[in-house]
């Protein structure tokens, strides 16, 4: 017998299966059709459909039903063209007719496996709760027992360092007339470390992000390096720089980020011997807290002419980054050659440090580190940070919270008497509910010596449509509706990279200004408050236990 | 705020001298403790100055677990010295506050004198472990010419108590804290001055970032990095690193605790290794705000304020008698026959150093270097 299916579309989603349901406002719209052209999922389509309207025209009431053709906006029920509600629709409408609505009852992952494919995403981990940073607040503030500092009179130094710091027993003093001199006869090796703003832009690639927007940022730091003498410095991410930038003064404000592909550092390579200037350290990424465990993804349709020249690949095809390098063999062997050969490559004058995922295994890759003394730092980058392109059963099950993978790796650092020695650098969902400088304050009081944030300078220097609940996080297809993370030009050009930059230089600024803030009260001015855990409490018994910090109700 | 009183001399006084200082700065201290450390004794002390000095309280127990452990150990009482108490209303009295100077076991005698020390160090702690719990032995020093006592309550009534205007208790410097209690629980291993193999310090202000200083301490692997009942003993334990453990002049202890900005380093002739300290021991940056005061082994006394002189300071005196105080008042109460346009008040990038014997006055500037010297 025939199935009934076809007849009474029982095989087809209705809409309160999917997460975005499209209200749109008869009454309001004017048929412009802008909404549904900038659509970048095509989920609102124009459409016709035959209305019957009882209606009455004359001086007394005589109701009559007429039939009438009309032009209507349409939701699409086809699971690949489900609203993303990334509200480009209710941007561009004149008449305020057309905006998408959260549906907290979809069943949008029952259904988003067509053709045996899971689903994929860009974006950040769909986790809609505070994280443990928010949870976080500062109670240690000076007033009568110590006069406070004045956040806006008295000096202030953030300032951090990057780069293997050697203990005072090993430095290589002599004394000379009741002077220290450094003893340049002794032949030991003073590592570099460079003085930097503690907050850095995380890496990035040219090609998940978009000229316009890696541009914007660069151009951002580069002012705030050289206008406003903060030295805020960005990793490149996997896929090299242009060679411009390479061959310029302006490397020194980057740090050339080298990843499971490789991509880009043939041409980095090549430009070293033309380099003017020492980038400012070379990340090596090993995981990426967004989605550990899994690789990346630059998917063919980005790789254009821009992008082909800096990674040097041919234009049009698929770059997948491994989700480990195929030469690691283990941390004591291959990672140790691969920090000393990028430190050669610079004559040993550039920082390099590892960029793990968050895990509970970072001690082990914590411990190794501190016994290598060309290792620059750590990086940890846990599970709340943003990704280009992964699978969203990584990047919304995998990882390790920041807070208490940074604390333990202070800790454990504090216990062997080592934690100036190698800094840390934690990322990971900084600023997920816009409380950047307090996120970042924490983080400094728990133990890093510097953070990293990616996705809160997509949203507050580009005005990134994501959140937590799954909005638009369409970064993997080059649709993006901002222009931020697409090659595509007609959607790069919707972002004028001058705005971007402007954008940077007020997000540091005010940073800046609310770190000040922060430390001020608590008496803290000089030097950064790194491990200053009595600064800090937590309203739940069990964070303040696990973070060693104090619990206050 | 706590008041600080340092006098150094080229001749023995009283320690009245300074509990007269700090009653002129009453409205500073609230009667929660006295510390006083004399350092190059006079009197009787005077001919024991290579013997070790234990200072400290025990209880009617305390004092037998004491005997039998500094027996065990090997030491041998030479002489004691105990204050003639007089019941004071307000100071609740402990059973026995002694000085008593030991002679070394005999394994030790012939040893060179950093031996000497750690065995000095290892006993203090020990005893200072030994009786913790139930507070039945309190030691504050075991070091050769160092004596120290300290009591809670109001200085003029703690020198009544310990009947110091009738002692014979005499020194060339003299180091009086009167405590401002900020500790919460009070404490006598709280009270300044502190002292650790020579080294002293006693210090006014709260220190903000306590708690990396002496997480980095701590983990410094060595042994008398211990007790931090108070923010300030911190101070005594990065200068005893600074100059002890790292054998750096005294004038980079200024740059440890209050570091310059990268770019003021710059214009210093050791610029490199300037940077390479800021650097290398960041965790040791006090942060302020402070004024500490203190001393080393040869009997040079110091001043420095944090980073931005938040708090008050003051050095002046007289060739062979100057005074380090905290409130002009006090210096006036110690000597007041001295040219107060000569006073030195240090500023953030100072150090004031006075030689032993209160010889020579100099100003260590951390950009200018030597600016000062008056003698």
């Amino acid at each position: 017998m025939e199935p009934a299916a076809r007849l009474d579309h029982n095989h087809e989603l209705t809409l309160k299966d999917f997460p975005y349901i499209v209200r749109w406002r008869d009454d309001r719209c004017n048929r412009c059709g802008r909404c549904t052209a900038v659509c970048p999922m095509f989920s609102i389509e124009p459409s016709v459909v035959v209305q019957r309207i009882v209606q009455s025209d004359g001086a007394t009431p005589e109701p009559k039903a007429v039939r009438r053709v009309v032009t209507v906006v349409k939701q699409s029920t086809d699971i690949d063209r489900s609203c993303i509600g990334c509200a480009t629709c209710t941007l561009v409408c004149p008449n305020e007719a057309i905006e998408p609505e959260y549906n907290p009852q979809h069943k949008f992952y029952f259904h988003k496996n067509k053709g045996g494919h899971p689903y994929r995403r860009g974006g950040r981990r769909n986790n809609p709760l505070p994280s443990t940073l928010d949870r976080l607040r500062f109670t240690r503030i000076s007033m009568l027992t110590d006069p406070a500092l004045d956040a806006g009179r008295h000096e202030f130094r953030i300032r951090t360092y990057l780069g293997r710091i050697l203990p005072a027993e090993e430095l290589p003093m002599k004394m000379i007339n009741g002077k220290l001199e450094v003893d340049k006869t002794s032949g030991l090796f003073i590592p570099p470390v460079r003085e930097i703003y503690p907050v850095m832009i995380g890496s990035m690639s040219i090609g998940a992000l978009s000229p316009t927007m890696w541009e914007g940022l660069a151009m951002g730091i580069t002012y705030l390096n050289e206008v406003d003498g903060m030295p805020v410095v960005m990793c490149s991410g996997e896929g090299g720089m242009p060679q411009r930038l390479l061959k310029s003064r302006f490397i020194k404000y980057f740090i050339p980020q080298i990843a499971s592909g490789y991509f880009g550092w043939d041409e980095i390579v090549r430009a070293i011997p033309h380099m003017i200037e020492d980038p400012c350290a070379i990340e090596i990424k090993y995981g990426q807290g967004a989605k550990p465990g899994d690789g990346g993804l630059l998917m063919a349709h980005k790789v254009l002419k821009l992008i082909s020249e800096i990674r040097g690949v041919p234009m049009g095809v698929d770059l997948p980054s491994p989700p480990t390098h195929q030469t690691k063999y283990s941390i004591e062997e291959s990672v140790a050659k691969m920090i000393q050969s990028m430190s050669m490559a610079w004559g040993f004058r550039v920082p390099v440090y590892p960029k793990i995922s968050g895990t509970r295994t970072a001690k082990a890759v914590l411990n190794n580190l501190v016994r290598n003394p060309y290792a620059a730092g750590l990086s940890i980058d846990g599970e709340d940070g943003g990704t280009g392109a992964a699978y969203n059963v990584s990047m919304d099950t995998m990882g390790h919270p920041i807070a208490s993978n940074i604390r333990e790796c202070y800790l454990d650092l504090v216990k062997q008497g080592k934690q100036n020695e190698l800094p840390l650098i934690a990322a990971g969902g900084i600023g997920k509910k816009g409380h950047l400088a307090a996120n970042t304050a924490a983080l400094i009081m728990l133990g890093a010596s510097a953070v990293s944030i990616g996705k809160y300078i997509m949203q507050a220097a580009a005005d990134c449509n994501g959140d937590e609940l799954n909005r638009c996080n369409v970064c993997n297809i080059g649709k993006c509706p901002r222009g931020i993370t697409t090659q595509d030009p007609k959607l790069y050009r919707r972002l004028d990279p001058d705005k971007v930059a402007e954008r940077v230089v007020e997000v540091f600024k005010s940073l800046d200004v609310e770190l000040k803030k922060i430390f001020a009260p608590m008496g803290r001015s000089t030097e950064l408050p790194i491990g200053m855990s009595d600064g800090i409490s937590s309203d739940d018994p069990a964070i303040a236990e696990r973070l060693q910090i104090s619990y206050v109700c | 705020m706590c008041r600080l009183v340092a006098i150094t001399s080229n001749e023995y006084f009283s320690p009245m001298e300074n509990v007269a200082a700090l009653e002129t700065m009453k409205e500073g201290h609230d009667g929660s403790g006295m510390g006083l450390v004399l350092k190059n004794l006079g009197g009787e002390f005077g001919e024991l100055k290579n013997y070790p000095i234990l200072s400290g309280i025990c209880s009617e127990e305390g004092i037998h677990t004491l005997d039998d452990y500094l027996n065990k150990c090997g030491f041998k009482l030479k002489y004691t010295w105990t204050p003639k108490i007089k019941p004071v209303k307000c100071v609740t009295r402990r059973d026995y506050y002694f000085a008593r100077v030991y002679d070394y076991p005999d394994n030790y005698k012939e040893k060179p004198f950093e031996e000497k020390e750690g065995l000095l160090l290892k006993t203090r702690i020990a005893l200072r472990k030994m009786g913790e719990q139930d507070e039945s032995i309190i030691v504050f020093a075991f070091y050769p010419d160092i004596l120290a006592l300290k009591e809670v309550g109001d200085p003029l009534q703690l020198a009544e108590f310990f009947s110091l205007a009738k002692s014979s208790l005499k020194a060339k410097i003299i180091f009086a804290q009167g405590r401002q209690n900020t500790n919460y629980v009070i404490n006598l291993y709280a009270c300044h001055p502190f002292f650790i193999q020579g080294y002293g310090s006693m210090t006014n202000g709260e220190n903000t970032a306590f708690v990396p200083i002496r997480e980095f301490l701590m983990s410094r692997g060595f042994p008398g990095y211990i007790g931090y009942n108070s923010d300030s003993e911190v101070f005594t334990h990065i200068l005893h690193y600074a100059c002890k453990r790292l054998g750096y002049p005294l004038t980079y202890y200024k740059d440890i605790i209050t570091p310059l900005k990268t770019s003021e380093i710059e214009t210093r002739s050791d610029s490199e290794v300037a940077k390479l300290l800021k650097i290398s021991l960041r965790p040791l940056c006090i942060d302020g705000p402070n004024c500490v005061i203190g001393f080393t082994p040869d009997g040079t006394c110091f001043m420095v304020q944090d980073a931005k002189k938040l708090r008050p300071g003051v050095v002046g005196g007289v060739k062979g008698k100057y005074g380090l105080t905290s409130e002009e008042c006090g210096l006036d109460s110690i000597i007041s026959k001295r040219d107060k346009s000569q006073d030195i008040f240090p500023m953030k990038y100072d150090m004031v150093i006075i030689t032993p014997d209160a010889q020579e006055v100099k100003i260590w500037n951390q950009l200018r270097g030597w600016t000062i010297t008056t003698s």
